[in-house]
């Protein structure tokens, strides 16, 4: 039987595979002909970053689990065993647990891209929503993976975070131990977390960057001045004026940002591998004790925002629970923010002044928010946080007004230098 | 292929009844699968409640026994450590146990069923140290009107000879009584509420 022979009229062995599967289609589409425009910044390293992060955590990630050993009694000696005897084994477990604090690093930077170039706003709101759902897996992901070296530390921050659960009203408690599979953290914790860690998480994170990249290469890059370059194409080839191909142009720059994030990366895994207590927290040293907590639970620096948050918000009606709903209130808010946005620009370039002062502010406030949820409160911190966690709310409710009564300027046709 | 004489509305039923099938043969091994995430048998084993002989406990005397991973601790009280419990109320965070966790039983001065014997989960409400037993008194070194009670070392939170905590402590509440019923004299079981009379 004949074959039809594929349109890119390649012959030989590669030939051969295009007439069976479109390896030089993928290629074209999302790589050498995926036109990119030409204005991408220092804020557009962050997308690659992060990918070249996930990478390194699959990596690392399947060398750990081969000498990890899940289990109450297992899983505290066999990190030892990895840091002392295994081969090199200290090098792959810093590179992973600072990896995770990387990660979050690189992608809340890249978040921070899109809220400041609009990269949120139509045709890209399934770009920003399978993203939001990216850091939601990410955040999963954060917690298991802290928990299963079943130190002193994971234990307790098990115990708080699951009992987040145990706050829903009459099934909390009935929930929590479903999760957990017992009436503490314990074996079966460990266990199942291990589980989640290494497959279902991985498996959704992978796909769901997968659904990121298509719908990003369906409708095509934003930029730093929040044009369409699909508008203006060139009349014979129907290739963006302002776009350039995603290879060559851009792997190369993107590698130079490898370079520069290696660089960073590398002095905190050999001179700072525990990042100040920042990447592994002290009481982790110490073997899980359901009968000591640590003198401060703080959980990883990357979810301090929203656990300063959920302190910050009184019980009320005999129920802690309204911490926790404001806590996952402010991670489902980022869902809706491509219809928060009123603005008739994309770009902070041509936006007002309101919608500048507001997002600087923003920005201070997440640090702020950061820092308290990391310290131990106290009367003034908590009046900090309340008025912090105000501000978050106000930042992306609010945006309908503000974006709409703000003064904007012209967007240019092509993009700027 | 043609759809010349093709029954459109038996087509239909025919495809939304083995659709329903399909689908409910789906949802029934949902179940077997989010069940096998509850406590195994063997966590419920090492769960269920605890039987304790408290015949051969002295007075003055703490025994500790271990319920689903806590320290209960039961102690007999003498007729000096009840009577000390009145004379340290004004001193109290919570002297009633409103705020504090215990089964309604044992909502009372001596958080206990029989005043006797105080069963208590020996974890300080502060960060989970495990207070000490200080029944002598007075004790000026711990407090002026030290009358015997509970003093955690770790960060000096005072409790009373029932668990409640005196206030301004780092600890804010009572220590947690866990239900208990008694199924003799001599025979107590943690864990288990008690069956209402």
């Amino acid at each position: 039987m004949a074959i039809i022979p594929n349109p890119h009229k390649t012959t030989g062995f590669l030939g051969w595979i295009d007439d069976r599967f479109p390896l030089t289609k993928l290629w074209k589409d999302h790589l050498s002909e995926y036109y990119a425009p030409k204005n991408f910044n220092f804020w557009y390293y962050f997308g690659s970053l992060a990918l070249f992060v996930l990478v390194n955590q699959l990596l690392t990630g399947i060398l750990l689990a081969m000498a990890y050993k899940p289990g109450a009694d297992t899983a505290f000696d066999s990190v030892q065993y990895i840091m002392r005897d295994v081969s090199w084994g200290w090098l792959i477990r810093y590179l992973h647990a600072t990896g995770a604090s990387a990660f979050f690093l690189v992608v809340y930077l890249h978040m921070f891209r899109g809220i400041l170039y609009g990269s949120h706003r139509k045709p890209r709101e399934l770009v920003w929503i399978f993203g939001a759902l990216i850091f939601l897996v990410l955040m999963a992901e954060g917690f298991c993976g802290y928990v299963l070296p079943w130190g002193n530390m994971s234990y307790w921050g098990a115990q708080v975070i699951l009992s987040l659960f145990g706050t829903i009203p009459y099934i909390g408690h009935a929930l929590q131990v479903w999760i957990q599979g017992d009436y503490t953290p314990a074996d079966a914790t460990v266990n199942r977390l291990f589980s989640l860690h290494v497959v279902a998480l991985p498996f959704m994170l992978v796909g769901l960057v997968v659904a990121h990249l298509i719908a990003l290469h369906e409708v095509g890059s934003n930029n730093p001045d929040g044009i369409e370059i699909k508008k203006n194409k060139d009349p014979v080839t129907h290739i963006p004026l302002d776009g350039i191909g995603f290879h060559p142009y851009y792997t190369v720059k993107d590698l130079v940002g490898v370079v520069v994030f290696l660089i960073i990366f590398s002095a905190v895994i050999f001179f700072a591998p525990e990042g100040g207590g920042y990447v592994l927290e002290k009481p982790n040293f110490t073997p899980a004790n359901p009968q000591v907590t640590p003198d401060e639970i703080a959980p990883s620096w990357y979810f301090c925002v929203f656990y300063a948050m959920l302190r910050a918000v009184p019980s009320a009606f005999n129920t802690q629970i309204w911490g926790v709903i404001v806590m996952f209130a402010a991670i489902v808010v980022l869902f809706f923010l491509p219809w928060l946005d009123r603005s008739p620009v994309k770009s902070i370039r041509y936006k007002g002044p309101i919608f500048k002062f507001a997002v600087v502010i923003f920005a201070a406030d997440f640090l702020m928010l950061s820092y308290l949820g990391m310290h131990k409160p106290n009367p003034l911190f908590t009046l900090l946080a309340r008025l912090g966690t105000l501000y978050y709310f106000l930042f992306f409710l609010g945006m309908p007004i503000y974006t709409k009564i703000d003064k904007t300027k012209p967007v240019p046709e092509r993009v700027t230098a | 292929m043609s759809n010349e004489g093709v029954d459109g509305g038996r087509r239909r039923f025919l495809t939304a009844a083995t659709s329903a099938v399909g689908a409910a043969g789906a949802l029934t091994v949902v179940w077997p699968f989010l069940a096998s995430l509850k406590p195994s048998a063997k966590a419920l084993a090492a769960g269920a409640p605890v039987s304790a002989d408290i015949s051969k406990i002295d007075e003055g005397q703490q025994v500790t026994f271990v319920w689903q991973g806590l320290n209960i601790w039961v102690l007999r009280r003498s007729k000096d450590m009840l009577d000390s419990l009145s004379k340290v109320t004004p001193q109290l965070a919570d002297p009633k146990s409103e705020s504090s966790t215990q089964p309604d039983y044992c909502k009372n001065e001596t958080r206990s069923i029989k005043p006797e014997f105080l069963v208590m989960n020996g974890k300080c409400t502060h960060l989970g140290c495990s207070p000490k037993l200080m029944p002598d008194h007075p004790n000026p070194a711990i407090d002026a009107n030290w009358q015997g009670g509970y003093f955690c070392p770790c960060h000096g939170s005072k409790y009373d000879i029932s668990g409640r905590v005196f206030s301004g402590q780092p600890a804010p509440l009572n220590m947690l009584v866990p239900p208990h019923r008694y199924v003799s004299d001599t025979l107590l079981m943690i864990g288990e509420d008690q069956k209402a009379a």
